[in-house]
């Protein structure tokens, strides 16, 4: 039977039939025609956020918890630049994002017209592909593939611009598409994976490097079996966390910049390095050249301009990497690797990551620890950027994939609470924890009120040293101890604002016992504000010196 | 890495790439993009619709430099990218059209 829609309900109907049942937005004149449609769905609820920025990372929480594309709407100009962010956030760390931005109509392009930006030019550099709708018949092309191209590959994020007119034009449609998939990828060479398995079977002192690919690719349950039968040492970027649980007797926990010294040690002595959805960021190797000197280099990667980029890999597989492993688990031999396995505990018992008060919740390291005490690995746990960042991704038991979602590559400022509240929705069962500082806060604190709208269960545990703690440490360290804009001056009373936003708050500097005020908190459904005061002078350490090799920390 | 290569006479190596892609108006932006990010310099460009116009012909002029394997594998991943090949700097495509460039 033959529809007569408008391009507006074909979006609409294309989202329904990508199995798409929550989008996050806000609306604007030349997003109406899709609004009024959205209004119409019966089946898709749209969450109202304050900042189409809080939006874009809303609909990355649901994306990094599910692994499959959301969705985030925006209206042209304003609407569209306050996505920006979130769209580069979700390309640097391969997250499949579709964002639907309304443009002014056809004939007003390129006019400048009332809230009209050139958001299809804006968003190439930030996006894995974009598109200009010209026409109602063409979104019955373009919504398929834009979830196609989110979910394929690498993800990434997709931006469909379509203007206000082609949302208002009336097709007849016979026949609807078939909704996009991910399409399959190239399966490994059998060739590569048995040179692979030979080198890893003939080293001595093999590490495994694991990068939020594995993740993606669902394959950290693999990640872990090949670690074990061919016992090797498993080093992880900010990413990658809860591939291996911490606790896993072949962790080393987190290399780089602020990764572990047994990490960053182990690799300066590796013989091979085993890297698997991983890219050699400059936060993960530190001085380039001088990263793994001694490693021979297997790359594992889904994305062929990866391999050799930063580093050349004596066997680089242009593959999935759950395809790959699989295919890898059964070519290695078991093999004790005493020697190294031996020098990896030394390093360990040498090396030992120094955690000062791990038992006072009033310490930024306790604080971390009290709340881990209260959930176990069903919790989702959510950051902002900065000092808590890091010092959660050090001492959070971690120990689940998609357990941890976190501005890696772009390092947002602000990703923190919208992120938690997609998280939330999309998996309302969890206990959501969002790690956020008094400089992340704020920049979308507006989400806050999102939260209370939508009753979502997250704890925002706000560890407030009112300064901008990661640069506040940079410049002590490196320039001089001139500490220029860094400290704030005026710092607003957080407790009063998330009530003023309608969340409870509980400040846990004027609580008798924290641990029970916290507990408490935690425990109670719905969205709570957990204040903490930290010293602004504590820093992350180890931390590896901006250009220096790894094997270079500095601090305990 | 990232400096040019100089032949022996001391010129700077060119490299001549040949890029199919999808037609529509903002196919070059998406190559052409990913070249001024990165401060490669592009010195030469012709463009045309290949067959029944569905596809163009894009051929690039560029400096040789350590970075242009990875350039290659970057535009190869671009969606309306085709496929792509790479010529010796001294391609006629280019040779052909210098009586259009006289000062």
């Amino acid at each position: 039977m033959t529809e007569h829609l408008n391009g507006a309900q074909i979006t609409v109907r294309l989202l329904e039939r990508q199995g798409i049942r929550i989008v996050f937005g806000i609306p604007g004149g030349a997003a109406l025609p899709l609004y009024d449609a959205l209004g119409q769905s019966a089946v898709i609820r749209h969450v109202l956020a304050r900042h189409e920025q809080g939006a874009g990372f809303m609909a990355q929480g649901m994306a990094r918890v599910t692994g499959r594309p959301a969705v985030c709407i925006a209206t042209s100009g304003p609407g569209a630049t306050n996505l920006l962010t979130a769209i580069a956030d979700a390309k640097l760390d391969s997250i499949p994002l579709v964002a639907i931005t309304g443009q002014v109509p056809r004939a007003l392009i390129g006019t400048d017209a009332f809230q009209e930006v050139d958001t299809y030019g804006l968003s190439i550099p930030i996006t894995k592909h974009n598109f200009l709708v010209s026409s109602a018949e063409e979104l019955l092309r373009v919504i398929p593939r834009a979830f196609a191209i989110a979910a394929s590959g690498r993800p990434g994020p997709v931006l469909v611009d379509i203007p206000k007119d082609v949302q208002m034009e009336f097709f007849d449609i016979a026949e609807w598409p078939e909704p996009g998939a991910a399409l399959p990828s190239q399966a490994a060479d059998p060739e590569l994976i048995a040179r692979a398995a030979a080198m890893i079977n003939a080293a001595e002192r093999p590490v495994l490097y694991l990068g939020g690919g594995v993740i993606h690719s669902g394959a950290a349950d693999l990640a872990v079996d090949l670690a074990e039968k061919a016992n090797l040492p498993t080093v992880m970027t900010l990413m990658a966390l809860g591939a291996m649980p911490v606790d896993h007797p072949l962790s080393l926990g987190m290399l780089g910049m602020h990764g572990t010294r047994q990490a960053n040690l182990a690799l300066d002595e590796c013989d091979l390095l085993i890297a698997v959805g991983a890219r050699f960021d400059d936060r993960a190797t530190g001085k380039v050249e001088q990263f793994c000197p001694r490693a021979k280099i297997i790359h594992i990667d889904i994305d062929p301009a990866e391999l050799d980029k930063i580093k050349t890999a004596k066997v680089g597989i242009a593959a999935d990497v759950r395809d790959t492993l699989t295919r890898l688990l059964p070519a290695t031999v078991e093999n004790q690797r005493k020697t190294w396995v031996d020098r990896i505990h030394a390093l360990r018992r040498q090396f030992p990551f120094h955690m000062p008060d791990p038992d006072d919740p009033r310490s930024h390291f306790g604080l971390i620890r009290a709340v881990a005490a209260c959930l176990d690995d069903n919790a989702i746990i959510v950051t902002d950027v900065g000092q808590h960042q890091m010092w959660a991704a050090q001492a959070y038991p971690l120990r689940r994939p998609r357990q941890w979602l976190t501005s890696g590559g772009l390092g947002t400022m602000g990703f923190g609470v919208p992120a938690a509240i997609g998280a939330a929705l999309a998996e309302p069962q969890r206990t959501v924890i969002c790690f956020t500082g008094d400089g992340s806060i704020l920049m979308n604190i507006q989400e806050l009120v999102t939260a209370a709208q939508e009753n979502v269960n997250v704890k925002i545990v706000l560890m407030n040293n009112e300064t901008l703690g990661m640069v506040h440490q940079q410049q002590t360290l490196f320039y001089g101890e001139r500490l220029f804009a860094s400290q704030f001056v005026a710092t607003p009373d957080f407790v009063r604002v998330a009530q003023g936003f309608g969340i409870a708050a509980v400040d846990l500097d004027q609580a008798g016992d924290p641990h029970a005020a916290l507990a408490e908190a935690i425990d109670r459904p719905g969205p709570r504000l957990i204040h903490a005061s930290i010293d602004a002078e504590q820093k992350v350490y180890p931390m590896v010196p901006p250009g220096a090799a790894n094997r270079e920390m500095i601090g305990h | 890495m990232n400096a040019a290569k100089h032949n022996e006479t001391g010129v700077i190596s060119r490299a001549v790439l040949e890029i199919d892609v999808n037609n529509h108006p903002g196919v070059m932006s998406h190559v052409v993009g990913l070249f001024s990010r990165r401060a490669y310099n592009v010195e030469g460009i012709l463009c045309l619709p290949v067959g029944d116009r569905s596809r163009s012909r894009i051929w690039l002029l560029l400096d040789e430099d350590g970075r242009l394997a990875q350039m290659i594998k970057q535009v190869a991943k671009l969606e309306d990218v085709i496929s792509i090949r790479r010529h010796a700097g001294d391609h006629a495509v280019f040779g052909d059209m210098e009586g259009f460039f006289k000062p």
